[in-house]
C-alpha cells in the first residue's frame, strides 16, 4: 500500500486537498479493525500474500487505473465519462474473443490481443473525447452514448459458434493458464500481478504529466477553457487527449478485470464501476467542477472505496446493496464541496461569532 | 441571401420535430413494405407500440420537463425498477391493498423527486452527479427488498386493470378465419396518454410551465425576469419524480413483476426520446409532442427488429444509441448556425 503513495504524498502531505483523503482511508481502515480483528494479518498461502490488505489493494487495481483516466477527464472538461464500465466490457470482450477458448493454443498472438484491447479502449474513449471536445455536447451526455451501446456492443462481439450459427451475448472463456497472470500471480511473485500493472499505469501517467507541461494544460484547460485558448492552448485537443486517455485506462482496466475472470462476461464486467471511479475522484479531493486536480488523491481515494468495499462484504452485505451506501457517500461528499454549503457555514460561524461578541 | 433563407429554416426551434415527424412517416411506410406479411401496417401493431412503451411515455415526459430547465435526470430507470419492486412486494409478500401500495409508491416518488431537486436547486449540485447517485441509490435499493423475481399472482384488482382489454370500434382486421378483430388497448395507455396531455398543457399554459422555459433558456435573465428559479427548478424535479413513479406503475401493469435488473437503461431511452422529439440538451428547448413522436421511433425500430426476427435484440439498443448520436450532434450543429446568427 505505502508503495503506491510513495512516490507523490510525500511531497504534497501537508498539501491541503490530500488530507480529506488520508483521512478517509484511515477512517476506513480503522472502522474495518474494529470489526475484522484479523484485518491487518498478511500470511502467505500457497506462495502468495494472502490477507486483507493485500485483497484490498487487489481489487483496488482496476479502480486505481480508472480513476486516474476519470481524474483527467474530470479536470479537463468539467465533467465526467460514465462510459468507462462499458468500455471495460467492450474491451474484455474483444480481448477475449480474439485469444479464443482453444485448450492448447491462442487464436490470436497474446500481444495483439492486449493492442487490440487497448485499441477499442482508444477508439472508444476518442469517439467520446470527438463527441465532447469537437461538438461541445455535454460530457455526460455524450458518454451516455457509449454507457448504453458499450454493453450492447460487447454482447455482440462476445458470440460464439453454436450450431454452425454465430449467436451473440455468450460468456466466452480462455482456457490458456497464462492469461490469468494479468489478474492473478505470476510464476515465483507473491505479489498479485494487477498491483504492478496499476503501479506501472499510475507512475507512467504521472511521469507523461509532471514532466511534461500537460499537467499544467489540462489545469488551465479545466480552470478557463477561454484564457487557456488565449495564451496558445489548443483546448480541443488537451480534452481530446483526457478522453483518450481514459479509454485506454478504461481498456487496461477491461483486460484485468477480464483475466481475473478468464472469461468476458458482457453483462458484469466494469459494473457500477463509472461510480466507483467517480467516487475515487471526488474522495480524492479533487473538485468535480474541474480545474486543480490531484492523480495522488484519487489513488488514495479508490483504495479507499476499495477498503469501503470488502469492509462491507466482510459485513456480510451482498453486492447488490452496496451502490446503496456509496451513492449516499457520494452525495455527502459533492455536497460538502459545494460553494453553497461553504457560503452557509460561512455564515453560520459568522453568525455565531457575532452571538459571542454580543454576549460580552 | 439564399444562405439566410437556409439558415432560417435550420435556425427554427420547430426544425427538429420536423425532421423527427418525417423520420418517423418514413420509417413507418417502410416498415410497412418491408414487413407487410408480418402486419406492421396493423392497427394493432400500431396500438402494441403503445401498450409496449406506456411507461416510457410517462418518463420521457417528465424527463422533457428537466431537459427544458437545462437539467438531466438518469435515476428515472432505477426508481422505475424500484416501483416495480416495490408494488410486487408490497401486494404479493406483504398482501397490502392495491390502492394504498399505489399512493405509496406515488408518494415515494414524489418524495424522492424532492430530495434529489433540493439538492440540484438549493445546493446547485450538478444534476448529473446528483441523479446519479439517485440512479444507484435506487437500484441497490431494489436489491435490498428483494434480490429474487416477485411476480404478482394474488393481486386480482392489480391483474383485472392489468389484463383489461379496451376495445376500439374501429381499424379491425380479418384473422385467419375470417373472423373481424377489433384492436385493442390496455388502461396503461390511456394513463399515459392523460399524463402526456397534462404536462403538454402545463408546459403550455401554465405560469410554471412558463417559467421551466425561462429557466432553460437564460437562468441569470430569468432570474432578473423576476422569476424564482430554485423554486421552479425544484417543482420540475418533484413532478418529474411522480411522473417516473406513475411510469413504473404502468411498466408494473405491463410486465405484473418486480425483479432486480428490471427497466435497466430506461433513463437512456427516455433521454433519447426526448432529444430525438426536438428537445434541447442545452435546455429551453423541447415540447412534449416531439418526445411522443421520439417515442414512436423507438418503438418502431423495435417493430422493425422483431419483425425482421434474425437480429439480436442487442440492436435495439445501439441503433437507439446511435440514433440518440445524431440527433445530439444535429443539435450541436443547429445550436452552432443559431449562434453564428446572432453574430
Amino acid at each position: 500500500m505505502n508503495s503506491l503513495r510513495k512516490p507523490f504524498s510525500f511531497k504534497g502531505i501537508l498539501h491541503q486537498q490530500l488530507f480529506l483523503p488520508i483521512f478517509a482511508l484511515f477512517l476506513m481502515l480503522i472502522v474495518n479493525v474494529i470489526i475484522t480483528p484479523s484485518f491487518f494479518n498478511v500470511s502467505i498461502l500457497n506462495g502468495v500474500l494472502y490477507g486483507h490488505p493485500i485483497d484490498i489493494i487487489n481489487r483496488a487495481s482496476e479502480l486505481i487505473i480508472l480513476a486516474v483516466g476519470m481524474t483527467l477527464v474530470v479536470a479537463a472538461s468539467r465533467g465526467t465519462d460514465i462510459s468507462v464500465g462499458a468500455v471495460m466490457a467492450v474491451s474484455a470482450a474483444l480481448c477475449v474473443r480474439l485469444l479464443g477458448s482453444n485448450y492448447d493454443s491462442y487464436a490470436t498472438p497474446m500481444v495483439w490481443a492486449i493492442v487490440a484491447c487497448l485499441f477499442a479502449g482508444l477508439v472508444c474513449g476518442s469517439f467520446n473525447g470527438f463527441l465532447v471536445a469537437k461538438l461541445k455536447i455535454q460530457p455526460m451526455v455524450a458518454t451516455l452514448i457509449l454507457f448504453t451501446a458499450g454493453r450492447g456492443i460487447a454482447q455482440l462481439i462476445s458470440a460464439r459458434e453454436i450450431n454452425g450459427i454465430m449467436v451473440p451475448g455468450q460468456i466466452l472463456y480462455v482456457r490458456m493458464e497464462s492469461f490469468k497472470e494479468f489478474g492473478g500471480f505470476l510464476p515465483n511473485v507473491v505479489v498479485p500481478t494487477p498491483v504492478f500493472i496499476a503501479i506501472g499505469f499510475v507512475l507512467l501517467s504521472w511521469l507523461v504529466l509532471n514532466k511534461t507541461a500537460l499537467s499544467m494544460y489540462v489545469k488551465t484547460v479545466g480552470i478557463n477553457p477561454k484564457a487557456g485558448r488565449l495564451v496558445g492552448l489548443n483546448s480541443t485537443l488537451i480534452i481530446f487527449f483526457t478522453y483518450a486517455f481514459c479509454g485506454v485506462a478504461s481498456g487496461v482496466a477491461g483486460l484485468i478485470s477480464a483475466s481475473r475472470i478468464y472469461s468476458s462476461d458482457a453483462n458484469n464486467i466494469g459494473l457500477y464501476m463509472e461510480l466507483d471511479a467517480i467516487l475515487a475522484v471526488a474522495l480524492g479531493g479533487n473538485s468535480l467542477g474541474g480545474g486543480k486536480f490531484s492523480i495522488a488523491g484519487s489513488v488514495i481515494g479508490a483504495i479507499t472505496i476499495q477498503a469501503l468495499t470488502t469492509g462491507l462484504y466482510a459485513m456480510g452485505v451482498s453486492g447488490d446493496k452496496l451502490p446503496v451506501f456509496k451513492a449516499v457517500v457520494v452525495i455527502l461528499i459533492v455536497a460538502i464541496q459545494s460553494n453553497e454549503f461553504k457560503r452557509w457555514r460561512a455564515a453560520y460561524s459568522l453568525h455565531r461569532k457575532a452571538g459571542k461578541e454580543a454576549a460580552k | 441571401m439564399k444562405n439566410n433563407v437556409i439558415r432560417k429554416i435550420l435556425g427554427g426551434t420547430s426544425f427538429l420535430l420536423t425532421v423527427t415527424i418525417a423520420l418517423f412517416i418514413v420509417m413507418y411506410i417502410i416498415g410497412m413494405n418491408m414487413y407487410h406479411e408480418a402486419g406492421f401496417g396493423n392497427m394493432q401493431t400500431f396500438l402494441n407500440m403503445l401498450i409496449d412503451n406506456a411507461g416510457l411515455i410517462i418518463a420521457a415526459a417528465g424527463m422533457t420537463l428537466i431537459l427544458i430547465t437545462g437539467g438531466i435526470d438518469i435515476s428515472v430507470g432505477s426508481v422505475v425498477g424500484l416501483v416495480c419492486m416495490m408494488l410486487a412486494y408490497l401486494m404479493q409478500n406483504q398482501g397490502v391493498n392495491v390502492y394504498l401500495a399505489v399512493v405509496l409508491v406515488l408518494v415515494f416518488g414524489v418524495v424522492f423527486g424532492t430530495i434529489q431537486g433540493w439538492l440540484i436547486a438549493y445546493l446547485k449540485l450538478q444534476p448529473f452527479i446528483v441523479t446519479l447517485a439517485g440512479m444507484f441509490f435506487c437500484r441497490g435499493l431494489t436489491a435490498v427488498i428483494s434480490v429474487n423475481q416477485i411476480a404478482i399472482t394474488t393481486n386480482t384488482t392489480f391483474l383485472s386493470v392489468a389484463n383489461m382489454n379496451i376495445v376500439l370500434p374501429f381499424g379491425g382486421t380479418l384473422n385467419k378465419h375470417g373472423k373481424m378483430m377489433y384492436p385493442f388497448i390496455h388502461p396503461s395507455v390511456l394513463i399515459a396518454l392523460v399524463a402526456m396531455f397534462v404536462v403538454w398543457y402545463i408546459c403550455k399554459f401554465t405560469k410554471f410551465g412558463r417559467s421551466l422555459f425561462a429557466v432553460g433558456g437564460n437562468e441569470p435573465s430569468a432570474l432578473l425576469m423576476g422569476i424564482n428559479v430554485r423554486k421552479t427548478k425544484l417543482r420540475a424535479y418533484i413532478l418529474n419524480g411522480f411522473l417516473a413513479s406513475l411510469a413504473g406503475l404502468v411498466f408494473c401493469l405491463n410486465t405484473t413483476s418486480g425483479f432486480v435488473e428490471q427497466a435497466r437503461g430506461f433513463e437512456m431511452e427516455a433521454i433519447a426520446t426526448s432529444v430525438i422529439g426536438g428537445t434541447l440538451l442545452t435546455g429551453g428547448v423541447g415540447t412534449v409532442i416531439g418526445t411522443f413522436f421520439g417515442v414512436l421511433i423507438k418503438a418502431t425500430i423495435e417493430t422493425f427488429i422483431r419483425c425482421d426476427g434474425t437480429l439480436s435484440s442487442w440492436w435495439n439498443k445501439i441503433v437507439l444509441s446511435a440514433l440518440l448520436c445524431f440527433f445530439i450532434v444535429l443539435q450541436s450543429v443547429f445550436v452552432m448556425i443559431k449562434s453564428k446568427k446572432k453574430a
